[in-house]
C-alpha cells in the first residue's frame, strides 16, 4: 500500500482516540490483554461495558469489510505455530500485566517505567524471534 | 449505559484503528520487527500516532473524575519485577512468531479465517491458566 506511514499514523491516532475516551469516559485503561483477560479468568469486574467494548472492536473491521475494504491479513496457516505463538501471548501478557495497547500505548503516554520496560522487552524478544525465524529457518 | 455505550465507541475505534492502520495485517507488523531483512516502519508510526492522544488524555484525568463516574487508575507503579520481564519477552516470542498481539487478534474473529480463531482460542487457553500457574510458582516459591 502506497503512503501505509499515512494511514498508519492516521490509525494510530484513531487507537489513541479509543484509549481517551474509554479513560476519560470510563477511568479504564485501554489494555486488550488486561480487558479480555479478566473476562476469561474471572477477575475482571464491569462485565457489561467489557462485552460492549470488545463488540466494538470486532464491528468495526467488519463494519470496514461489509464496506468494500478488505482486511489484508496474512497469518501462517501453520497449525503448531499458531498454537504455541497463541500459548506465549497469553500467559506472557498476564504475567506482565499488559501487552501493545496496555503497556505501549498507555503506559508509555503517562510516562510509565513498567510499561516502558515492557515494551523494550516485548519488541527484543520480537525482533529475536523474528530474525531468528527468517535467517535460521527460513519461515 | 453511558459507561456500555462510551465502552463501544471505544472499542469500535481501537478495531477502526487497526483496519486503518495496516495491523491487521500480521505481515507488516512482523515486517516491524524484521529490522534486519525489511524493515517496515508502519507500526512506529501506529504508536506514535496512539501515544499522542494519550498523552492529552492523562493530561486531562487532572482534578477530574471520568465522565460515567468512578475514578481514574492510580499513578502507574515503578515496581519492576520478574513477572513483568519474562512474561513480556514470553509475549514478544509469540508475537514475534504469528504477528498477532492480543488487540489485533480479538478483532481478526471478523476476519482472521480460521488461523486467527485458532490463534485466539490458544491465547485465551493461555490467559485462562495463568491464576492457577501463578498460585503453583508462588506455592514452589515458599517452599524453595
Amino acid at each position: 500500500m502506497e503512503m501505509a506511514w499515512l494511514y498508519g499514523l492516521l490509525g494510530g491516532l484513531m487507537i489513541g482516540t479509543g484509549g481517551a475516551v474509554l479513560l476519560l469516559g470510563t477511568g479504564r485503561i485501554m489494555g486488550a490483554s488486561g480487558i479480555v483477560g479478566g473476562l476469561v479468568d474471572g477477575t475482571g469486574s464491569d462485565r457489561g461495558p467489557t462485552l460492549a467494548f470488545l463488540i466494538g472492536l470486532i464491528g468495526a473491521p467488519a463494519l470496514f469489510t461489509f464496506g468494500g475494504w478488505a482486511v489484508n491479513t496474512q497469518a501462517t496457516s501453520q497449525l503448531w505455530l499458531l498454537i504455541s505463538a497463541g500459548l506465549c501471548v497469553g500467559i506472557g501478557t498476564r504475567f506482565a500485566n499488559g501487552c501493545t495497547s496496555g503497556h505501549g500505548v498507555c503506559g508509555l503516554s503517562r510516562f510509565s517505567l513498567r510499561g516502558l520496560v515492557a515494551t523494550l522487552f516485548y519488541i527484543g524478544a520480537g525482533v529475536v524471534t523474528v530474525s531468528v525465524m527468517r535467517i535460521g529457518f527460513g519461515i | 449505559m453511558m459507561r456500555a455505550v462510551l465502552s463501544l465507541v471505544s472499542g469500535a475505534l481501537f478495531g477502526a484503528g487497526l483496519h486503518v492502520s495496516g495491523m491487521t495485517d500480521t505481515s507488516r507488523v512482523r515486517g516491524f520487527l524484521d529490522i534486519a531483512g525489511h524493515w517496515d516502519p508502519t507500526l512506529a508510526f501506529v504508536m506514535g500516532g496512539a501515544i499522542l492522544p494519550m498523552l492529552l488524555a492523562w493530561r486531562m484525568t487532572r482534578g477530574r473524575v471520568p465522565l460515567a463516574g468512578g475514578a481514574f487508575p492510580s499513578p502507574p507503579a515503578n515496581t519492576l519485577n520478574r513477572p513483568l520481564v519474562f512474561g513480556s519477552i514470553l509475549f514478544g516470542i509469540g508475537w514475534g512468531l504469528v504477528g498477532l498481539c492480543p488487540g489485533p487478534a480479538i478483532a481478526s474473529i471478523s476476519y482472521g479465517g480460521w488461523p486467527g480463531a485458532v490463534f485466539l482460542v490458544a491465547m485465551l487457553a493461555g490467559m485462562w491458566a495463568v491464576p492457577p500457574l501463578r498460585r503453583m510458582l508462588d506455592r514452589q516459591a515458599s517452599h524453595a
